[in-house]
């Protein structure tokens, strides 16, 4: 599979996202540059965690009107795979492409910690390699990943299995205290309409490696690797 | 604005921090009356903080040398060989007073700062800490002042991308006025490619870098080298603001630059700015430096030049480049979107010389503005030691679970969760280790297995009652923390927070904090290569506790053979190595249980610490360790329960109750670890251990669901976890 990591400036999980993936594919990334306006052939486009241009203004939103987005768009619109982590997430919102806002958390509080994940839905591109309803162990690290939509759009996301990712306990219950953010029904990871767009706020990245405690974020690349 | 022909009064002297003494030297120096932009070099380039005339004479007597040493004091930071043509670029610095003042803000620029000494060498940052210390928990201002120091820790080096990885924070009345605010960072560089300050050649271009210069910071340095009055919020416009963005743009243009070899000489525009940067170029190449300050990138119009050379807007760098390279260069910082600006030249004059629109403002001698800083040997006076206090005079508690509870569910001892969750301990994806262990471990890169371990550590109420043992004390906890890892530590650096100099008990708590730092340096071969020095701590005459903070960085061949301190099994045996417990002088269950701080510190015998370490991290390489963890604060209970706290499991020890239990359990004595051991390896171990003549006793194995340690104590892993959790997140959820 062949995959390319957009790098915005002040970007700063381009790193542990090209080492995922090379990890799970076998295959090193292309790095591309934010100014660009041509993407290369690849398969999959990643937009990375950090804070593109300092994030001082609402979180992704400047990312989203950068040169190479109408690229990116243009690369989802003909079916190709996108995922968004973390400020790609953020991105991904701003730019319309998934429905909702990224809010700060609800505590105020930025929060790297690790989390757990029901993943929802296994028949999409990005979760083919995990069980039904499998409870996942990975870490979120943001100041702004409390998702937001109306009542209609999340009754609608929900009804057509578009949550793949919800926030839970250990034993997969979905309570309050398993939320970091105050996300809306715990959602924390949503995909567009077609099933080509994949928005997360938490790092699989940073879970591939056995010595970075588990390999529970493994599943997702290789999945993705599976269907391109 | 004043203009720069302004007549020097004896006020406007002193309101640049210099003293009568300083200004007849600086009459003498250069032979007339000094201009305004001048008296204001002088004032940026002689103040204790960029000087270092009141510790100089002391720090010359620390060990800085070792193979492992590629480049010692003097630096923007301290470098270390790591092996593979690899080396690791680390320091320590200090950022309190502009943390009082404006907690966010101040603790932000302190972490800015110390990353762009470490990348001004030429290395990227893969790890930083922190070492923090608030007033007491019911003065009214510390949960502000903890709020914004985390807050703003965490929010640039979040933005910026370096993994916080570990640190200390702690609560004490003497900082109620004064917190501390230490800030360590650590990068990696090929050994064949660092960068220095030291400018060479003559006519070379001298060139800004980074973001733009404002008014903001003006005279910080001076500030940080003054004591703190009713006055101190006044300050607030001496403190700098950050911005983590450009401080991550300039990293990556930075390191590109330095890769397409255009680079001469660099140094980064810290303390003092433009002055100390371009002073400190030109005087450690033999050179002069001329600047036309209207080719500085301004962030405001009509700023003057004493402004433009006062100025520490943050994220600015200056660099000697090679002239053929210039369009090279420029494109790169274009590319990252930074200022890019000649602003002037190397010279064979050996003048420091500022134009601003043609007009000279500052022609000054370079190398007397460094080396004919004042320096001063202060009258010191030593602290008296203090009388013994043998464990028998001080009480058992009544129980013994209680007083566990007391301390690890207390401010001091409880988990810092609350705030390290706040720093991003994971990004670059190599963490080994995270917070709350005894080191962090870092993996150098991803494709290595090779991982560095870092420590912070430092005992102020130790420092405070013996300094020379607290000073001892403090290396010998971070060597441990590093060797309970399994790695060896390699060097050191040191962060001194200390009170006013001028007043000879402070500084006799200096001069024995450095000598005991010395001397446990050099027997545990941890030379001390970088380091930062922080005075005038003190608010209205009361200084804070002596805090020499010590960082320290070890390597860890190989990250798949490392320890840490959760139990990993039931049944397996608990070992003691290094004796049992008998001091409690100074000790956290004296006062956090008692209510008494007194007595002396524990003794450090830097023999058994070498000896017991050695044996440690030979065990925990042989891979017949299956947790460590080494006591210090709390003693060995406190050491127990955090094992079992970190893994759910809990354990059951042998110890009859007896007089001195207390001491057994709360004791903080020296060079000490608690090990599980496999049944396999057991015998092996204590084999080792007798040989080596290192005290080792198994007491006791792991399992169950609670710490029960003879008939004195049984609480359920449960209970003692929520106990630790629970102390700071309530404390910060109160009202400010």
């Amino acid at each position: 599979m062949k995959s390319a990591i957009i790098l915005f400036p002040g970007t700063n999980r381009e790193r542990d996202m090209a080492a995922a993936l090379k990890r799970a594919t076998g295959n090193t990334p292309q790095i591309v540059w934010h100014g660009d306006t041509e993407l290369p052939d690849v398969d999959l486009v990643v937009l990375p965690g950090g804070f593109s241009y300092g994030d001082y203004l609402r979180c992704g939103a400047i990312a989203a009107n950068s040169p190479v987005m109408p690229e990116v768009i243009a690369h989802a619109e003909k079916g190709g795979y996108l995922l968004g982590v973390c400020n790609g997430f953020q991105m991904l919102t701003e730019t319309g492409l998934l429905p909702g806002a990224l809010m700060r958390n609800a505590n105020l509080k930025f929060v790297c910690r690790d989390v757990h994940l029901k993943v929802e839905n296994t028949q999409t591109p990005f979760t083919t390699a995990y069980a039904p309803g499998q409870v996942i162990r990975v870490p979120v690290a943001h100041g702004d990943g409390n998702y937001f939509a109306d009542s209609d759009t999340l009754d609608r996301l929900e009804g057509e299995g578009r949550v793949v990712v919800r926030y839970c306990d250990a034993k997969g219950e979905l309570t309050g205290d398993a939320n970091p953010n105050g996300s809306q029904r715990n959602i924390a990871g949503i995909l567009n309409e077609k099933g080509n767009v994949l928005g997360m706020m938490p790092h699989p990245e940073d879970m591939t490696d056995e010595r970075q405690g588990g390999l529970d974020g493994l599943g997702l690349f290789t999945s993705i690797g599976t269907a391109a | 604005m004043i203009p720069n022909e302004t007549p020097i009064t004896p006020e406007l002297v002193a309101e640049h921090g210099i003293k009568p003494d300083e200004y007849q030297r600086i009459l003498d120096l250069i032979g007339r009356e000094p201009s305004l932009t001048e008296l204001g070099i002088f004032s940026a380039m002689w103040n204790e903080h960029c000087s270092y005339k009141s510790s100089k004479i002391w720090l010359k007597t620390l060990p800085t040398k070792g193979p492992q040493v590629v480049c010692g004091p003097g630096e923007n930071a301290g470098i270390v060989d790591i092996g593979d043509g690899q080396v690791c670029v680390f320091k320590m610095e200090s950022h309190n007073h502009p943390s009082f003042i404006e907690p966010y803000q101040g603790a932000a620029t302190g972490v800015g700062g110390i990353l762009r000494d470490v990348f001004t060498m030429g290395a990227r940052p893969i790890a930083a800490m922190n070492a923090l210390r608030f007033g007491s928990p019911d003065h009214p201002k510390t949960r502000h002042l903890v709020r914004g120091v985390v807050a703003g820790v965490g929010g640039y080096g979040n933005s910026f991308g370096v993994p916080t990885v570990g640190g200390e924070v702690e609560f004490h009345e003497s900082y109620n006025g004064n917190i501390l605010v230490n800030a360590f960072a650590a990068g990696i560089a090929d050994k064949d490619a660092i960068f220095y300050a030291k400018a060479t050649g003559v006519g070379k271009p001298i060139v800004y870098l980074g973001s733009k210069t404002g008014r903001d910071g003006i005279h910080g340095a001076t500030m940080a080298s003054a004591e703190f009055g009713e006055d101190a919020e006044e300050k607030r416009p001496t403190v700098q603001v950050g911005d983590p963005f450009s401080e991550k743009l300039l990293l990556e243009a930075c390191l590109e630059l330095m890769e397409s070899g255009s680079v001469i000489a660099i140094q980064d525009m810290g303390a003092a700015g433009l002055t100390c940067s371009a002073v400190e170029m030109g005087a450690k190449g033999n050179l002069g430096v001329t600047l036309d300050l209207e080719n500085v990138p301004c962030r405001e119009d009509g700023m003057s030049a004493y402004e433009m050379m006062l100025s520490e807007s943050q994220e600015r760098m200056l660099m000697v480049l090679k002239p053929e390279k210039e369009e090279t260069a420029r494109a790169i910082f274009t590319k990252w979107g930074l200022d890019f600006s000649v602003v002037g030249e190397t010279t064979d004059t050996k003048r420091f010389l500022i134009r601003h629109n043609g007009d000279v403002m500052a022609d000054l001698p370079i190398m007397e503005l460094g080396d004919e800083a004042p320096e001063y040997d202060r009258p010191y006076l030593r602290t008296e030691a203090p009388d013994p206090l043998p464990a028998s005079e001080i009480e058992a508690p009544k129980d013994y679970a209680e007083a566990l509870m007391t301390i690890i569910g207390g401010p001091n001892n409880c988990s810092r969760r609350w705030v390290w969750e706040q720093y991003d301990h994971l990004v670059m994806g190599n963490t080994m280790q995270r917070p709350g262990g005894d080191a962090a471990v870092v993996r150098v890169d991803n494709e290595s297995t090779k991982g560095l371990a870092f420590a912070v550590d430092v005992n102020p109420r130790y420092c405070l009652a013996h300094p020379y043992e607290g000073g001892k004390q403090a290396v010998a906890e971070v060597w441990r923390n590093i060797t309970a890892v399994g790695a060896q530590p390699l060097a050191i650096t040191d962060n001194l927070n200390f009170g006013n100099p001028e007043r000879p008990e402070i500084m006799g708590q200096f001069v024995g904090c450095i000598e005991g730092i010395g001397e446990a340096a050099r027997v545990l071969d941890a030379p001390v290569v970088s380091g930062n020095v922080s005075l005038y701590n003190e608010t209205n005459g009361v200084g804070i506790l002596p805090t020499p903070a010590i960082g320290a960085v070890g390597l860890l061949p190989d990250i798949d053979v490392m320890a840490t301190i959760a139990f990993k099994a039931e049944d397996e045996s608990i070992v003691l190595v290094g004796g049992h417990g008998t001091h409690l002088g100074r000790s956290t269950y004296l006062r956090d249980v008692l209510g008494r701080d007194e007595g002396p510190p524990p003794p450090v015998s830097l023999v058994n610490e070498l000896k017991h370490g050695d044996f440690v991290r030979s065990a925990i390489r042989h891979e017949r360790v299956s947790a460590c963890h080494d006591i210090s604060n709390g003693g060995l209970a406190v050491a127990l329960a955090e094992m079992a706290m970190a893994s759910g499991i809990g354990a059951v020890i042998d110890m009859p109750v007896s007089p001195d239990l207390h001491a057994k359990l709360f004791g903080e004595d020296q060079a000490r670890y608690v090990l599980t051991v496999p049944g396999a390896h057991l015998a092996r171990v204590l084999e080792d251990a007798a040989a080596h003549d290192v005290p080792a006793e198994v007491i006791g194995k792991t399992g169950g669901p609670a710490l029960r340690i003879g008939t004195a104590l049984s609480v359920s892993v449960e209970t003692l976890h929520h106990a630790h959790e629970a102390w700071l997140p309530e404390y910060m959820s109160e009202e400010l």
